[in-house]
């Protein structure tokens, strides 16, 4: 195995060998399963995930900064990154092993969440497709946020820092597309598509767009560089 | 064997190899075109003030950080334009110990093995190794949290050695702990040092004479000396003290004692400090490496008195680094009143101008130790070429 796939299981064994990890999942099942139920049985019963894709976007923008905010920064405050930086492994590889880490859990936690989906597939007939671009859509949402947060994480030495700052872009990228909300135009466009969650609307409604899938990519790797160069700043 | 010491490095092969190193952050020259060269096989102290430069060095010989002019080999690659092949070869302890405290000690020696690119058949029997080397075998399974100062300073000094580099570099690797783990950690190196090239920073003096080959002492970003402790100290002496401690006869006697003394090669001065009693301490001062010991005490025979103790007062290693890094005057200063620190109440100071005259034209000194240094320093300018005259005279 690469180096990569031993970063990555560090921080994993890290996240579950702390209460970061069980506190993320409980508390991201705990919100979105509450908003979810509670309006499937109060509101008018309707045979879809809606419910949860329509709040996991915002939620995700507080919780992917939570479990990103310590993977650089922490490492930075106590020494150890020192020691990651001067073994035989190159930036990019210290900071896909963190990235993918951090997917993993939020994979886990989505993972989590199907259980919905099946208890609802067994009261009628649950249109899969939907269900599946939604699932589709909150791990691009999830990897983008992701590296949103280990961007800032770099910044840093201070995890509180990291985290507010991360809450203010994955925020930020959210809204975007509600700036304008009743406006045409080359700028109003421009927002939308800049937005985290007009793509992912697109990608839940079941149609999965190169377009959208683009947009995060894009966002994923220009974050990621752009954490990758932090780190390598050090040597100039 | 000390003298042999010098020649075991230098013909091995070169280890690490610095050359005309700069690093500046903006304005600020944290290096300023260092060089040096340390061989295989030599266990290297890296000496300086705070803020010399000792850390960013060693940050550039590890590929943590580049340097803004000059080259660095570690173990024949160029850290620059070979990082990877350096980094495999090179074990670091930064001076913050890098740990992960919610990691098993054996999980975390797993963790860097694996990242050092240690085969995985090897792991195992690395990690075996290094922890019995550092003492670790009995809290392998125990969290880092866990651990006190001293075994954690252990882990890293483990994770340093897991790969089994060819070069070890070591940020103070014993700061912050208690004497007795100084000593082990200090065992340590040695043990170690046997195999491996090892350069390791310190500001704890006494650490470099027991256990490096060689010293680099850098202050102010530039090297200030490169040698062993002995080139470094004949490099820095101006001035050696014996004192004579003489028990017998009278005070008479004990000025006869120093007169004769006066005369030796090399003498520069003689004092009688210190009469308590039947004992009375004689300090002469002579020229660096005057070898007058053996003369005085047959002087001491001869008169009939009685040696009780006859002591070279070396320069300490405190002395050359301070003289090196700081306020030389001041240092010489200080070191002879501490060779005349027995210099209170009644004492007779002989010096160059009594070595031919009467024992009773000695001048008296009755000054205390503030007093003495002040001698020492009105006298200072003086002594150098007075006696460089003496020795023309007796030569004559």
């Amino acid at each position: 195995m690469g180096a990569v796939t031993w970063i990555a299981r560090r921080e994993l064994s890290n996240y579950f060998g702390s209460l970061t990890a069980y506190i993320v999942v409980i508390l991201f099942l705990l919100m979105t399963g509450g908003m979810f139920w509670l309006d499937f049985f109060q509101g008018f019963p309707e045979l879809s995930m809606r419910r949860l894709f329509a709040d996991a976007p915002m939620f995700l923008a507080f919780f992917a900064p939570a479990i990103t905010m310590g993977l650089v920064a922490e490492e930075k405050r106590s020494g150890t990154l020192e020691l990651l930086m001067t073994m035989p492994v190159s930036d990019t590889q210290v900071v896909l092993g963190k990235f993918f880490a951090a997917v993993t859990l939020l994979l886990v936690t989505f993972a989590l969440t199907l259980p919905y989906a099946l208890s609802i597939s067994t009261m009628g007939d649950l249109d899969w497709g939907p269900v599946i671009g939604g699932y589709a859509g909150l791990v691009l949402l999830g990897s983008t946020y992701v590296a949103v947060g280990i961007m800032v994480s770099s910044w840093t030495k201070d995890q509180i820092v990291a985290i507010l700052l991360g809450f203010f872009f994955c925020f930020t990228l959210f809204i975007m597309d509600r700036m304008f909300s009743n406006q045409s135009g080359v700028v109003a466009q421009t927002f939308e598509y800049l937005s985290s969650n007009y793509h992912f609307q697109n990608i839940a409604r079941g149609v999965i767009e190169v377009s959208d899938v683009v947009y995060y990519l894009s966002v994923t790797t220009i974050c990621l560089t752009a954490a990758r160069v932090t780190l390598a700043a050090r040597r100039w | 064997m000390s003298a042999s010491k010098p020649n075991k490095g230098s013909t091995r092969p070169v280890s690490v190899e610095v050359k005309n190193l700069t690093r500046k952050y903006g304005d600020f020259v944290a290096l300023d075109n260092v060089s040096f060269e340390v061989h295989a096989g030599e266990i290297v102290g890296f000496l300086g003030p705070n803020g010399a430069g000792k850390t960013t060095a060693m940050k550039i010989l590890t590929c943590f950080m580049g340097a803004s002019s000059g080259q660095a080999r570690v173990a024949g690659f160029d850290v620059a334009e070979q990082s990877m092949e350096v980094r495999k070869r090179v074990g670091y302890l930064p001076e913050t110990v890098p740990l992960y405290p919610d990691m098993l000690v054996y999980d975390y020696l797993a963790f860097i093995a694996r990242m050092r690119q240690v085969p995985a058949d090897k792991i195992e029997s690395h990690i075996r190794d290094t922890a019995k080397v550092c003492g670790l075998t009995h809290r392998i399974n125990s969290y880092i949290r866990e651990l006190s100062k001293g075994y954690r300073q252990r882990v890293g000094l483990a994770q340093a050695l897991i790969h089994k580099p060819e070069v070890v570099i070591l940020d103070e690797p014993t700061s912050g702990l208690d004497p007795n783990q100084i000593v082990e950690i200090r065992d340590l190196i040695k043990d170690i040092g046997r195999e491996k090239t090892i350069i390791f920073s310190t500001h704890i003096l006494s650490e470099v004479a027991a256990v490096c080959d060689r010293i680099i002492i850098v202050n102010q970003g530039k090297l200030v000396a490169d040698g062993t402790v002995q080139e470094l100290e004949a490099r820095v002496r101006k001035e050696d003290f014996f004192n004579v401690v003489l028990a017998g006869k009278g005070e008479a006697e004990m000025r006869k004692f120093a007169q004769h003394a006066l005369k030796l090669k090399g003498a520069k001065q003689a004092d009688v400090v210190d009469s308590q009693g039947k004992q009375s301490t004689v300090t002469v001062s002579c020229s660096p490496g005057a070898n007058i010991g053996s003369a005085l005490a047959k002087i001491a025979t001869e008169l009939g008195l009685e040696l009780v103790e006859l002591r070279r007062d070396s320069l300490t290693l405190e002395d050359i680094f301070r003289t090196l890094t700081g306020d030389a005057e001041q240092v010489a200063a200080e070191r002879r009143r501490r060779a005349l620190r027995l210099l209170s109440g009644d004492g007779v100071t002989l010096t160059e101008a009594d070595k031919y005259g009467p024992v009773g034209a000695a001048s008296e000194d009755k000054g205390d130790d503030a007093d003495a240094s002040g001698d020492a320093a009105d006298n200072d300018p003086d002594e150098a070429p007075a006696k460089a005259k003496g020795d023309a005279r007796k030569a004559g």
